[in-house]
């Protein structure tokens, strides 16, 4: 990984005895403990994150404002604020709004989900889109999307669809996770991350084949619903398919933020981390499948955005230069991502291309950067 | 320690097994399908074919079996075979040149640059052949092939098996997201695409296997050729360098060699994953590292993979027929999982 700045190393043992580097410690670096939780303090890093939610609440005004018609920024803060007239209100809570705000859940888990992986895999570029989570996902509501036979609403397509999607995710999740146990370099039971990273990625040829041939199966219109819906769009997004995402994205949320410290002592190396005393694979399991639950949400309600869960965690631990990828960070730089390509689609690109289009767009040149950045680093250490 | 005399023997009894083999799945690809023919007519109708003037694909035919044979069958089989003989050697280079035993054309991201190309040319220009866009293939999956290996080989160093794997992940998923970009804008383009992106050999016209042909045998002949030269590189950079190999030139030969190969089977039947990938493990089980005989084995080894692919695909799913690239993908793929659970991946 990454040179360890801004972390806190263990009191190292003084002449003036330990008491004192601890205090030392506490004085430099202030903590902020609620039971298991446990954050330092840290001004500058503190700043930025402030920053960055801010962004995203900006980027959140402006994505109701553009549109078909532009409505001011200062009605929208009006509006989101209580005031307005009836029809304003309207148009911005029923139609603009479910969008918005799906942009940024769907952003934030994604973000988060990807920090997660990255953080447990040692891997900057593992993140659920190169394991065939997000393929996984895909299957499920391709195959709801072309076996429901041309249903363009009701029940089949705004539900089957992103249930078929989560079960997809998850389960794809579960056959990776089971293939890549066994025995590690070691000799100790478990999952390697090396291992897992190589099973996703032929698990995820395997289901861009089954998509290939379920498109074959279906008729045209069908095909062209599924294949809008793989390209990751946020038309028609709706409230009903947003508050399942907040839920997920809020629990997930939870979970990771009480298993930082985890997560950081995982950073040191498996072996490293057994000898702090962590359950390294159900710590593993649980923060994996926290990952997952939050790709397979995002992916089922507007379908596959790529590059965020890849991108985010690695722009957030740059402007913050921690060691690891900082989860709240990495939530928001996701949001502020899709957020920003919905808006920069609708508002600036003669097309109004999906979302998932935009986010792959910017995103693969920022994947070439980190794979040359990867590749010296590894030829100088 | 083997007795070379013994390794021979086995070389060359397999290789006659190999070729028994192939002949019997030839002859299966021509009398199986949606309708069956009796072998002696399948006989019949080949022999008539080839005593034609206008080739075995021009000749009139003299009745519907024989329509059938020739007009369907003989040029499906011809392009599953050539395709799987390209696709066996390509494999055997990739992971002769790269030391990776995990390295395939589909998980290298050759075959999204093939799509990526194909999808634009069809969108742009309007083409419904495969015989227009396969030059868009081709070039896509060169660009791809020089984009990943020159990312996973940045910074000097040997690209581990993880690090080109991702690259090829990762270029992958960037060239499939601008590929959907293209086929969601326009449903006709979709229409053609998705024929092509599932890897068939079904509905190809007989000039498209006359168009990629030249390019397949010379990358066969070019693997051929360079086999001396890997052999010494297998033994390291440097050894290889003291023994007079100019590394830098081989490598680019046998990129272009796995270019031709691979790029002009994809463009003729669309993306096959994992064949490049199982075919040269099969192949090594009984020739060992010597790619003198390596690269010859995994061609008949992919001929008769893809040749029986295709032949159970017609068989599982009758009446209807699963496409070649989906078999693959499922007869690949627990090949693969199989191999990165193996306690230590060697370097080849």
């Amino acid at each position: 990984m990454d040179e360890p700045t801004g972390r806190v190393a263990a009191a190292p043992p003084s002449a003036d005895g330990t008491d004192r580097a601890v205090t030392e410690l506490r004085r430099v670096r202030p903590a902020l403990r609620v039971g298991p939780v446990s954050l330092v303090l840290r001004p500058v890093v503190f700043g930025i994150v402030v920053a960055l939610a801010v962004a995203v609440f900006a980027l959140f005004c402006l994505d109701i404002a553009v549109g078909d018609t532009h409505i001011p920024l200062g009605r929208v803060l009006d509006v989101l604020g209580g005031g307005g007239t009836r029809s304003q209100r309207f148009i911005i809570i029923e139609s603009r709004l479910p969008r918005a705000l799906t942009a940024v859940v769907v952003g934030a888990a994604l973000g988060l989900s990807g920090a997660l992986m990255q953080s447990i895999l040692h891997n900057p570029l593992a993140g659920p889109d190169v394991l065939g989570i997000t393929t996984g996902a895909s299957v499920g509501a391709v195959a709801v999307l072309v076996g429901s036979g041309g249903a363009t609403t009701g029940l089949v397509a705004t539900v089957g669809a992103p249930i078929a999607a989560l079960t997809g995710g998850l389960l794809t999740a579960v056959v990776i996770y089971l293939l890549a146990w066994g025995r590690g370099g070691g000799g100790e039971r478990g999952v390697t991350g090396f291992r897992l990273v190589l099973i996703g990625i032929g698990v995820n040829a395997v289901l861009m084949s089954v998509i290939s041939w379920l498109l074959t199966r279906a008729s045209l219109t069908d095909a062209a619903r599924a294949q809008l819906w793989l390209t990751g769009s946020l038309n028609g997004a709706d409230m009903a398919r947003v508050v399942p995402a907040v839920v997920a994205l809020s629990v997930v949320t939870v979970v990771s933020l009480m298993s930082a410290r985890t997560l950081a002592a995982l950073r040191l190396g498996e072996d490293s981390t057994r000898v702090l005393g962590v359950r390294i694979q159900s710590q593993q399991a649980l923060l994996i499948g926290a990952s997952v639950v939050a790709a397979s949400v995002a992916t089922a309600a507007v379908g596959p955005v790529g590059f965020v869960a890849l991108a985010a965690p690695q722009i957030a631990r740059m402007a913050l230069r921690t060691a690891g990828e900082p989860l709240i960070a990495s939530a928001l730089t996701g949001a502020a991502l899709v957020a920003g390509a919905d808006v920069l689609s609708r508002a600036f690109l003669p097309v109004d291309l999906p979302v998932g289009i935009v986010t792959a767009a910017l995103g693969g040149p920022f994947l070439l950067y980190l794979l040359v950045r990867m590749n010296r680093k590894a030829t100088l250490s | 320690m083997i007795h070379p005399g013994t390794v021979r023997r086995r070389r060359l009894t397999g290789l006659l097994l190999l070729v028994v083999l192939l002949t019997v799945a030839v002859v299966a690809s021509i009398a199986i399908g949606t309708r069956s023919l009796a072998p002696t007519t399948v006989f019949d109708a080949v022999t008539h074919a080839f005593g034609c003037d206008g080739g075995p694909f021009r000749c009139p035919a003299r009745s519907t079996a024989e329509e059938i044979v020739r007009e369907l069958r003989l040029p499906r089989t011809a392009l599953a075979l050539f395709a799987g003989v390209a696709l066996g050697v390509a494999g055997a280079l990739i992971q002769g040149y790269t030391r990776n035993p995990l390295a395939d054309a589909g998980l290298l991201g050759l075959n999204a640059g093939a799509g990526f190309l194909a999808a634009l040319s069809i969108f742009l220009f309007g083409f419904t052949a495969p015989a227009q866009y396969i030059w868009f293939a081709f070039a896509g999956s060169a660009i791809a092939g020089v984009i990943v290996f020159g990312v996973s080989s940045i910074g000097g160093g040997k690209a581990s098996p993880l690090s080109l794997i991702l690259a090829g992940a990762a270029v992958t998923a960037f060239l499939q997201a601008m590929t959907n970009a293209i086929i969601v804008l326009d449903n006709a383009a979709l229409d053609t695409y998705r024929f092509w992106v599932v890897g068939n050999v079904a509905g190809r016209e007989a000039e498209v296997f006359w168009e990629v042909l030249p390019f397949l045998v010379v990358g066969v002949g070019m693997a051929m050729a360079a086999a001396p030269s890997l052999n010494l590189l297998s033994l390291g950079d440097d050894v290889a360098r003291g023994l007079g190999v100019d590394v830098t030139r081989a490598r680019a030969f046998g990129l272009i060699a796995v270019v031709l190969l691979s790029g002009g089977a994809t463009a003729a039947i669309g993306p096959i994953a994992f064949l490049g990938l199982v075919v040269p493990h099969m192949a090594r089980t009984i020739t060992g590292p010597d790619n003198k005989w390596l690269i010859p084995y995994s061609g008949l080894f992919g001929g008769l993979l893809l040749l029986v692919a295709d032949v159970a695909g017609r068989v599982i799913a009758r009446p209807g027929e699963l496409q070649v690239g989906v078999m693959l993908a499922a007869i690949g793929a627990p090949f693969f999982i199989a191999l990165v659970r193996r306690k230590r991946l060697v370097a080849l």
